[in-house]
C-alpha cells in the first residue's frame, strides 16, 4: 500500500495544474456548507444566549426587530424614540427593574450606549481597568474597543457628530476614559457606555456654558428680564466636560420627557413578567414590550428557511462538481490508457492499477480535507466577527 | 529455455498473422531477430513473454507452458523470469530515472524492495552512463538515456530471459558497445538467455545465432 501511495503521489506531484484544481473545486465545496453551517451555529448561539438573557423590552411601536437588535445588539438601526417617562412607568408597577437604554450616537465607529449603573449589574460586566462611571462626561469602554482605539484610563474619546454639515445639530463631545471593562465576548465588548445624561449633552439637550447673568459682552445676550437672560447662538458652549465646568452644566426642562431608545424591564419573577407584559396589550399604550428570545427566533426561522434554500443549490452544485471530477477522472483515464498498458506489460495486476488509482484519489481528497479544514478554522477563529458583521450590523 | 510448437496467432481486426511451426532458443543462448517491420518480431517477444497469449500452439519457457498460464499467472511468471527491454521504452513521464528503474518491484509486489536493490539499481544506472541522472523525470531524457533506463530496469531482477526489442536502436556506436557488453556480461553472469530483436547488423556477430524472421516465416520453422 505504501508503494501504492508513494506512485501515486509522484503522479500527482507531477500533474500539478490537473491537482490543484480538482483540489480546489473539492475543498470548495466541502467548505462552503460547513462553513455555512459554522455561521449558522454561532450565529444562532451569539442571537439566542444575549436574547434569552434579555427577558423583556419596552419600546416605540415599530419594527420589535430594529428595538431588539438596537437594544442588545446596539445595531445601526434606530428605533423610534421614547421617553424617560416609559422607564419610570415600568419602575410605577413594582413589577420589574427598568434599565433605561439609549443607543444612537457613536464614537470612533463603536455606538455609545447611554444607560445606568443597573444595566452593569444586570450584564455581569466588571471593570477591569480603572473605574466604573461616576461623573458626567465619563465612558467606560468595552475590551474590544479599547483594544482597537488603543485608549486607558484618563485618555479621551470624542463622540462623531451626527451629520457634519448641520449647524444646529449634534456637536461633538469630549467624554473621559475612566474605566474599561472585562471582556464578556458579547456585543458589550464593541461599546462605549456613558451615562444616560452624558448622552443627552451630546445631543445637545443639556449643556455648559459661562454663567449668563456675569456676562458683560452685550453681543451675547438676548434678552434680559429681572428673572430671566436669555443669551444668543454667539455663547460658547463647552464641548468638554472638565472639574471646572461640570457645575455649569445644566438641562433644560423635564428629564422625564428625555428620548431614550428603549427600557429592559427586568421581572421579579415570571408572574411579573407576565402581568407586565399584559398591561402593554392595550392599544392605548403607545408603547410595545416584546420578548426578544420571540423575536431571535423569529428571525433565525427566516435565517434557517434561507438557509435551507442555499443548502439546495450547493447540494446542486456539489453534485455538478462530483460529475465533473468523475469526468475528468474518467477522461484522465483514457489519457492514461498507455501508462496503464505499460504498467500491465510490467508485471501488474489489475487490482494494482485499481489500487494505484484508488490512492490517487485518496491523497486528493486528503489534500482537500486539509485545505477544507484549514479555510474552515481561519473561518471559525473570525466567526464571532463575522457574524456581527453578516447578522447583526 | 523457449520452445514454441505449431503456433498461430493473428490480430481480430488486422490482416497480420504468425505462424510458427517449431521454434527454440536453448538456455544461455543469445539469439538476435531480423526481419523487415512489421514482419512479426515483436508479437514473437510479447508471445514469449506471456503478454499475448496464441490462438493456437504451445509457447513454454523454461519448462513452463505460458500459454496455459492464466492471467495471475502469466504475470508472476513474468515478473519472476522475464527481463522485458520495450522499443518504446515504457517509461513512465511522471518519475525519476531511479523510481522507473525500481517500478517493476514498486508495482507488482512479487520481489522485496529493500536497501540491496537500490544500491544495485544505482550501480547499475552508472555502468550505463545515466549514474548521475538518477533524479530527472523520465520526460527530462534523451532517447538514447531513456533505452538505457529501460535496460536497467529490465536487468535489475537479474532475469532468466531477457527479450530485447531494439534495446541498441537509438544508441550512439560507443554506448552501443556499452550496452550490449553489460547485456552479454548479464546474460553470462547470471546463466540466463537473450533473444533480442535488432536491425543494427553491425551487431548480429556478437550473437550466437540469427534468426532472419522474413526466411522463418516463409521456411515455417528451423
Amino acid at each position: 500500500m505504501i508503494d501504492s501511495l508513494y506512485v501515486a503521489w509522484k503522479y500527482i506531484s507531477f500533474s500539478k495544474i490537473k491537482t490543484a484544481t480538482l483540489v480546489a473545486c473539492i475543498a470548495l465545496i466541502s467548505f462552503l456548507p460547513i462553513s455555512l453551517q459554522l455561521l449558522l451555529d454561532e450565529s444562532e448561539r451569539q442571537l439566542m444566549s444575549r436574547a434569552v438573557s434579555t427577558p423583556l423590552i419596552v419600546g416605540a411601536k415599530g419594527s420589535a426587530l430594529d428595538l431588539v437588535m438596537n437594544t442588545i445588539y446596539f445595531g445601526d438601526e434606530i428605533p423610534e424614540l421614547i421617553t424617560q417617562r416609559a422607564s419610570e412607568l415600568v419602575m410605577e408597577t413594582d413589577l420589574a427593574l427598568p434599565i433605561p437604554v439609549y443607543v444612537r450616537f457613536r464614537a470612533r465607529g463603536h455606538p455609545i450606549v447611554g444607560t445606568t449603573l443597573d444595566y452593569f449589574e444586570f450584564r455581569g460586566l466588571k471593570v477591569a481597568e480603572g473605574r466604573q462611571l461616576a461623573l458626567l462626561g465619563d465612558c467606560v469602554l468595552g475590551a474590544k474597543v479599547a483594544e482597537k482605539v488603543d485608549l486607558k484610563p484618563g485618555d479621551s474619546l470624542v463622540s462623531s457628530p451626527e451629520t457634519l454639515f448641520d449647524l444646529a445639530g449634534v456637536y461633538p463631545l469630549k467624554m473621559k476614559v475612566v474605566g474599561i471593562l472585562e471582556k464578556s465576548y458579547t456585543a458589550d465588548d464593541l461599546a462605549v457606555f456613558t451615562d444616560l445624561k452624558t448622552t443627552w449633552i451630546i445631543q445637545g439637550l443639556g449643556h455648559g456654558h459661562e454663567d449668563v447673568t456675569k456676562i458683560k459682552d452685550t453681543s451675547l445676550i438676548l434678552k434680559r428680564t429681572e428673572t430671566n437672560v436669555a443669551a444668543t447662538a454667539k455663547l460658547f458652549n463647552y464641548a468638554e466636560i472638565t472639574d471646572e465646568n461640570i457645575d455649569s452644566f445644566h438641562f433644560h426642562g423635564e428629564l422625564s420627557s428625555y428620548p431614550i431608545t428603549a427600557v429592559i424591564a427586568v421581572p421579579h419573577d415570571k408572574k411579573s413578567g407576565t402581568i407586565l407584559r399584559g398591561r402593554y396589550l392595550s392599544g392605548e399604550v403607545s408603547q410595545q414590550i416584546v420578548r426578544p428570545e420571540e423575536v431571535i427566533d423569529g428571525l433565525l426561522q427566516n435565517i434557517f428557511r434561507i438557509k435551507n434554500v442555499l443548502d439546495a443549490v450547493i447540494s446542486v452544485v456539489a453534485l455538478a462538481t462530483i460529475l465533473a471530477m468523475v469526468l475528468v477522472f474518467a477522461l484522465s483515464l483514457r489519457l492514461r490508457q498507455r501508462e496503464i498498458k505499460t504498467i500491465f506489460k510490467l508485471g501488474c495486476r489489475r487490482a494494482t492499477i485499481v489500487r494505484l488509482l484508488a490512492s490517487e484519489i485518496f491523497i486528493i481528497l486528503l489534500i482537500s480535507a486539509v485545505f477544507c479544514g484549514a479555510l474552515v478554522l481561519l473561518v471559525d477563529s473570525f466567526a464571532n466577527d463575522l457574524v456581527r458583521m453578516l447578522f447583526i450590523r | 529455455m523457449i520452445r514454441i510448437q505449431d503456433l498461430k496467432f493473428y490480430y481480430r481486426l488486422g490482416e497480420f498473422s504468425l505462424d510458427i511451426r517449431e521454434f527454440s532458443v536453448t538456455k544461455g543462448e543469445k539469439v538476435a531477430v531480423i526481419g523487415p517491420s512489421g514482419s512479426g518480431k515483436t508479437t514473437l517477444l510479447n508471445l514469449v513473454g506471456g503478454i499475448i497469449i496464441p490462438r493456437q500452439g504451445m509457447v513454454s519457457v523454461d519448462h513452463i507452458k505460458v500459454n496455459e498460464l492464466n492471467d495471475t499467472g502469466r504475470r508472476d511468471f513474468r515478473v519472476a523470469n522475464i527481463g522485458f527491454v520495450f522499443q518504446d521504452f515504457e517509461l513512465l513521464d511522471y518519475l525519476n530515472v531511479l523510481d522507473n528503474i525500481l517500478h517493476t518491484y514498486r508495482i507488482t509486489g512479487a520481489m522485496s524492495l529493500d536497501k540491496g536493490v537500490r544500491l544495485r539499481a544505482a550501480a547499475l544506472a552508472k555502468e550505463m552512463g545515466i549514474g548521475d541522472k538518477l533524479k530527472r523525470h523520465a520526460n527530462d531524457l534523451s532517447h538514447g538515456e531513456k533505452q538505457r533506463v529501460a535496460i536497467c530496469r529490465a536487468l535489475l531482477p537479474r532475469p532468466k530471459l531477457i527479450l530485447s526489442d531494439e534495446a541498441t536502436g537509438n544508441l550512439d556506436p560507443a554506448n552501443k558497445t556499452r550496452i550490449l557488453d553489460r547485456l552479454f556480461r548479464s546474460v553470462e553472469q547470471h546463466d540466463a538467455t537473450l533473444l533480442a530483436v535488432t536491425h543494427d547488423h553491425e551487431l548480429l556477430k556478437r550473437f550466437d545465432r540469427i534468426v532472419d524472421f522474413q526466411d522463418f516465416q516463409r521456411n515455417q520453422g528451423f
